[in-house]
């Protein structure tokens, strides 16, 4: 029997504003399966009430005939974006007990457009992790289950796990994520579901707790890239709060979902075909050439010299940044502060305390390469490789329209697996940082499952914001996967 | 290049944060860890090349320097963990 968790959510939309399903109706289904699937941890908070509140609103709305572009859809916010009266943790201790008194931008676009805030989605702390086992409150779990090890609990990947889990689950209808080196894109694959990094610039920072600033960017977690258009084009738009917020109108993206791709030229660089890949990763990037190819594209292999090094390059520049970030955490002015016997004191419990494992492992990493006599050897010329990252892709684009690369190098692995090796786990970012590093938007779109039955996820890359091919090309790549697989868990 | 305890304990001081002895030692062996992966970077040349801080190639924009916002000591000081009035408040620190 269909079930309106069923519908996607560009057919929610239609179904409201035709009110066969009401907004609260809709909602109560939601909260109801989130309050049965608690264990797979997909929310820190659920605002149940407020739910209620925003629905009811949009029914108002809606049968007034002054319905807003989405009025009614039930989503999950990950917990790194600031709600005003609501508790915010970016999944720290640090955190403790912070409830915002201002809303961010991107958020507040949202409610602006009608959405209904089903809670605050689980996330690694600060947002660094590729598994999302570094939050204080808990790991998440993703809703699919290997074939070999059915009783086994996977990572939904990290940093956004809670908000793709939640799509994945049907937990939420669509969720914000955030993404800085690839942490809306490989939890995207892990689960399942369409994950959008806009270009940076696309979507306003101010109200979202930062973690490496010059490579933050917000985007949508959604079931299929039709929904994601419609929520970039909500998320998305110019604000004087954020200086570094691109002064550019925003396109209607639905409209350039038009399947067609005859005539384009997609480069597949040879960089991202590793030595040591799983076989499967390599013969899904050749499923999506064909795909492609059929349906009139050019693919074109091309070179992009410094792939390699972007990696290494980001794990310079975004602990550099954090380790400055995170320097706010002072136990003064909000959050945890466990007293001490001098201010000194006081900062080192705090922080010590506050802070987990991996946060602390980045901050250290971070204050060296920023330390008098590394500065130059290290922070610089990771600028420097940096510029040389941005080349390749600039380069590149003046030969190809887009470019297509596995999103990550394997599919989802157990809880607890890779958490002892650092740099094991941070190879999880290893195609999605070199398009963080450029500014360039980037779509991962589920195309096929592994052999262990898990989802695998190709990645569409464009230029500097071009997200109406990316979704162009993202939509004709799904509409030939027909991606209808299910996970085992979830409502 | 290799981070001995000193480093770690120095770099650790500067960013405020507590390790004991066993937490030097393994933080030194996984930082030593992550720093020999990353020197791989020593194999580009990027002489004659820029740092790259920006990758919009907008210009910053600039406004007038006035007060915008503000206004509401009890908004901003509602999560402070001790206030005292309209301040916020830190252990004594002139005797």
């Amino acid at each position: 029997m269909s079930s309106i968790l069923d519908l996607d959510l560009a057919s929610a939309k239609s179904a409201l504003q035709k009110k066969e399903v009401s907004a609260v109706e809709l909602t109560e289904t939601y909260l109801n399966v989130m309050s049965s699937n608690d264990h797979l941890n997909c929310y820190i908070t659920s605002t149940p009430e407020k739910a209620l509140d925003m629905a009811s609103k949009s029914d108002d709305r809606i049968y007034s005939g002054d319905a807003l572009p989405l009025d009614g859809i039930p989503i999950g916010i990950k917990d790194l974006f600031c709600t005003d009266g609501v508790l915010t943790t970016a999944g720290s201790h640090i955190l403790n007990g912070f409830i915002p008194t201002y809303e961010s931008t991107v958020t507040e676009n949202l409610w602006e457009n009608g959405a209904v805030m089903l809670g605050k989605c689980n996330m690694d702390e600060f947002a660094m992790g590729s598994a999302n086992t570094t939050s204080y409150f808990g790991a998440v779990e993703n809703p699919w289950r290997s074939d070999d090890r059915k009783k086994i609990p996977l990572v939904p990947g990290g940093s956004s796990g809670g908000s793709a889990s939640a799509v994945a689950s049907r937990l939420a209808l669509a969720a914000t994520g955030t993404d800085t080196g690839g942490s809306i894109r490989q939890p995207g694959s892990f689960c399942g579901v369409v994950g959008l990094k806009p270009t940076y610039g696309r979507c306003s920072r101010w109200g979202t707790i930062a973690f490496a600033s010059s490579l933050d960017q917000a985007g949508p977690l959604t079931r299929t890239v039709h929904d994601a258009a419609i929520m970039l084009k909500a998320m998305a738009g110019h604000d004087p709060k954020d200086s570094t917020s691109a002064n550019l109108q925003v396109p209607d993206f639905e409209r350039a979902l038009t399947n067609d791709v005859r005539g384009l030229r997609i480069g597949v660089p040879r960089e991202y075909l590793l030595d040591g890949m799983p076989s499967e990763i390599e013969k899904l990037l050749e499923i999506g050439m064909e795909m492609l190819r059929t349906a009139g594209a050019t693919i074109v292999d091309v070179s992009m010299p410094h792939t390699k090094f972007a990696l290494p390059t980001y794990y310079i520049i975004a602990p550099a940044e954090a380790s400055s970030n995170l320097a706010r955490y002072d136990g003064v002015r909000y959050g945890l502060r466990i007293e001490g016997d001098n201010l000194d004191d006081m900062y080192e419990k705090t922080l010590s305390f506050g802070f987990g494992a991996e946060v602390k492992r980045r901050i250290l990493i971070g204050t060296y390469v920023l330390s008098a006599g590394y500065y130059d050897a290290y922070y610089l010329k990771a600028q420097r490789v940096r510029s040389l990252i941005k080349q390749d892709f600039d380069l590149v684009f003046d030969n190809v329209d887009v470019l297509l690369t596995p999103t990550a190098p394997s599919d989802a692995f157990a809880i607890g697996e890779n958490d002892d090796d650092p740099i094991k786990m941070y190879l999880n970012d290893i195609f999605t940082v070199p398009a963080s590093l450029a500014g360039v938007p980037a779509i991962s779109v589920p195309v096929g499952l592994s052999k262990n039955k898990l989802p695998l996820g190709l990645q569409i890359i464009g230029k500097m914001f071009d997200e109406e091919l990316v979704l162009r090309v993202g939509g004709a790549l799904e509409g030939m996967a027909g991606f209808k697989s299910r996970p085992v868990g979830g409502a | 290049m290799s981070l001995d305890k000193g480093t770690v304990r120095r770099v650790a001081q500067l960013a405020r944060l507590r390790l004991d002895d066993e937490q030097l030692e393994k933080t030194a062996e996984e930082l030593n860890k992550i720093f020999t992966w990353i020197e791989q970077l020593d194999e580009v040349d990027v002489s004659n090349i820029e740092p790259l801080a920006s990758v919009t190639g907008h210009s910053l924009p600039e406004r007038m320097d006035e007060v915008t916002d503000g206004n509401y000591p009890d908004r901003v000081l509602s999560n402070a963990p001790d206030r005292a009035s309209n301040f916020f408040t830190v252990p004594k620190v002139v005797e």
